[in-house]
């Protein structure tokens, strides 16, 4: 069978700066990649080129074994690829309904253009369900909502459409630990649904061993390390990175 | 899972006290209040306020600055600001007077005008967005060249309107004309600010521009476009407001409007920071200034005082806008 997402020598360049130097990655239907890294590794630009939000300066992407070449979020979205970027894309003046529907607002028929309110929050409130999600109203302006609560609006959003590959940009980040589990819970539930492929950049080992299928780490632009998440360990990972860092010092 | 709210819930005693309590969530209602109380006091100290002559005087000074308030909320809104559409509104009706003098059906002159304006704004979105210069410094640069070409253009003197008399009364001149027209845009706008695509998108792109790009929104065309509203609105108010007159002064509008109408909006209820407004509230602001200025013109007080009120009047409502909006931030629902 194909994989759900493939990219094969993705180089980009900003400038002389050159930020992915040459990455090849893939991830299977029903699995949860996770791509650990230390920041400037490349891992966000990375995530722009598989979402479409930036174009690779050379390299070939599959999805589900067509070549494709993306040219816009909204192109790789008509293609199954949903992204919940780091600061989330939510604005915080606009229920939560709004922000579930933003920019694929459901309009009426008459009079045209339109927005139909009724059913967005209909539509909200039955995606918050069946991904498990409470919130106590989707008529909430989401500036009133938890960090959680927003990481799981935004995942929601996503999932919302037909998402057959879904990245997360650091779903965890500056999250307490209670919080941060809900979220697991949810991306694991996600999981649990069946054919929809989960990338997530990480920054805790531990965490990352736990949710994970399979681990990907990058370093200076490169995929210096790739194991199923059961064959290896968070020290093991500690090592490779330890290394490098007294690499990188000694130089 | 069970993500449970912040406790946010304030209990109301008894339903008056939750109608009251809906009041006071309900964004326009501070400056509703404030808009029904100045009535009640200008008429109390001098029993002409509430009469035909003098509404109708109040109901001149409230439309132009609330029209294009209107186009200066939604800009607010999405993060912009327009401080040329006063030097748009004196342009658009010498533009107007050019094409009926050179044989055009004054609705068609009207109708060029108005695409001309619309260019103009179209520009300072371009400057804007495209080149990346702030708003604000776009359009006080435009503020300047549009003024100087009003007046090279007039030669800096005033014209008359021309034009039927039917045509003058629907475009102004009649005692009502011009409020209508500002309930009309006020209506369209408030309706494309909640109920369209382009009134959701405008808030998005304000409340937060990446994220709104990230969502796949075309933010430069949000901005732009709603340039060109403001810009299309002020020369529009420009040729109402000449057709009030009888005359078209390349002196008219300027920054006088221009102020008028961001501090409407501001009165109103909308903040500078983008992300969040309103329409109707621009409206009761404009009431507001103009029941203000009406007021105590009517009690003899100069104009230099008027302009002492008007900025305390601005910084209160601001003042009470950020207060009262963290209470309803604070409330449940």
């Amino acid at each position: 069978m194909a994989s759900a997402l493939r990219a094969d020598n993705i180089v980009k360049r900003f400038g002389s700066v050159t930020a992915l130097d040459g990455v090849s990655m893939h991830v299977e239907p029903g699995e949860i990649l996770g791509i650990l890294g230390d920041n400037g590794a490349g891992k966000s630009t990375l995530m722009k080129i598989l979402t479409g939000y930036q174009s690779p300066t050379s390299g070939t992407l599959q999805v589900h074994g067509q070549d494709v070449v993306l040219r816009s979020v909204d192109h790789a979205r008509s293609l199954g690829i949903e992204c919940v970027y780091q600061d989330l894309a939510l604005v915080g003046g606009l229920s939560v309904a709004h922000n579930m529907f933003l920019n694929r607002e459901k309009l009426r028929r008459f009079p045209p253009g339109m927005l139909d309110n009724g059913e967005m929050r209909r539509r909200a409130r039955q995606v918050l369900e069946d991904i498990g999600v409470n919130i106590p109203s989707v008529d909430l302006e989401v500036e009133r909502l938890s960090g959680g609560q927003r990481q799981a609006i935004a995942v929601a959003r996503a999932v919302s459409s037909d998402a057959r590959i879904l990245l997360l940009d650091e779903p965890l980040a500056a999250m307490g630990a209670r919080e941060a589990a809900l979220i697991i819970d949810l991306v694991l539930r996600l999981k649990a649904r069946g054919n929809l492929s989960i990338i997530m950049i990480m920054h805790n080992y531990g965490q990352t061993l736990d949710i994970a299928d399979r681990i990907m780490l990058m370093q200076r632009g490169t995929v210096t390390y790739e194991k199923a998440a059961a064959e290896t360990s968070v020290p093991e990972l500690m090592d490779i990175v330890r290394r490098e860092y007294r690499a990188v010092r000694s130089a | 899972m069970s993500l449970k709210p912040t406790p946010v819930s304030r209990a109301s005693p008894n339903r008056a006290g939750a109608t009251l309590d809906a009041f006071l969530r309900w964004r326009e209602a501070s400056i509703i209040v404030v808009a029904i109380l100045l009535t009640i006091y200008f008429q109390a100290v001098n029993e002409n306020f509430l009469t035909s002559a003098n509404l109708e005087t109040v109901s001149q000074f409230i439309a132009a600055s609330a029209i294009i308030a209107c186009g200066e909320v939604m800009l607010l809104i999405c993060g912009e600001i327009d401080l040329s559409v006063g030097q748009v509104f004196a342009l658009a009706p010498f533009l107007m007077h050019f094409g009926t003098n050179a044989g055009l059906p004054i609705i068609v002159a009207i109708l060029l005008a108005l695409v001309a304006c619309g260019l103009i704004g179209a520009i300072n979105g371009f400057i804007t967005v495209k080149l990346r210069v702030p708003s604000f410094v776009t359009t006080l640069g435009t503020l300047y060249i549009l003024n100087g070409v009003t007046l090279t253009l007039s030669h800096g003197s005033p014209v008359e309107t021309g034009g039927s008399e039917a045509m003058g009364n629907f475009l102004g001149a009649s005692p009502y004309a011009e409020i209508l027209w500002a309930f009309a845009a006020v209506a369209v706008m408030h309706y494309v600010l909640r109920q369209t695509r382009w009134g959701l998108h405008t808030i998005a792109t304000g409340g937060n521009l990446i994220g709104a790009a990230e969502a796949g929104i075309n933010v430069a065309r949000i901005k732009i476009g709603n340039f060109v509203l403001t810009s299309v609105l002020g020369g529009l108010t420009g040729i109402l407001e000449a057709h009030r007159i009888g005359s078209i002064d390349p002196l008219a509008g300027g920054t006088t409007v221009m102020f008028l109408a961001v501090a409407a909006g501001v009165i109103g209820g909308t903040p500078l920071a983008g992300g969040s407004g309103t329409i109707i509230g621009a409206l009761v602001g404009a009431i507001v200034l103009g029941v203000l200025r009406d007021g105590f013109t009517l009690q003899g007080i100069n104009a230099y005082t008027f302009d002492i009120i008007i900025g305390a009047a601005i910084l209160l409502a601001m003042i009470s806008n950020i207060h009262l909006g963290r209470l309803r931030r604070g409330g449940g629902r």
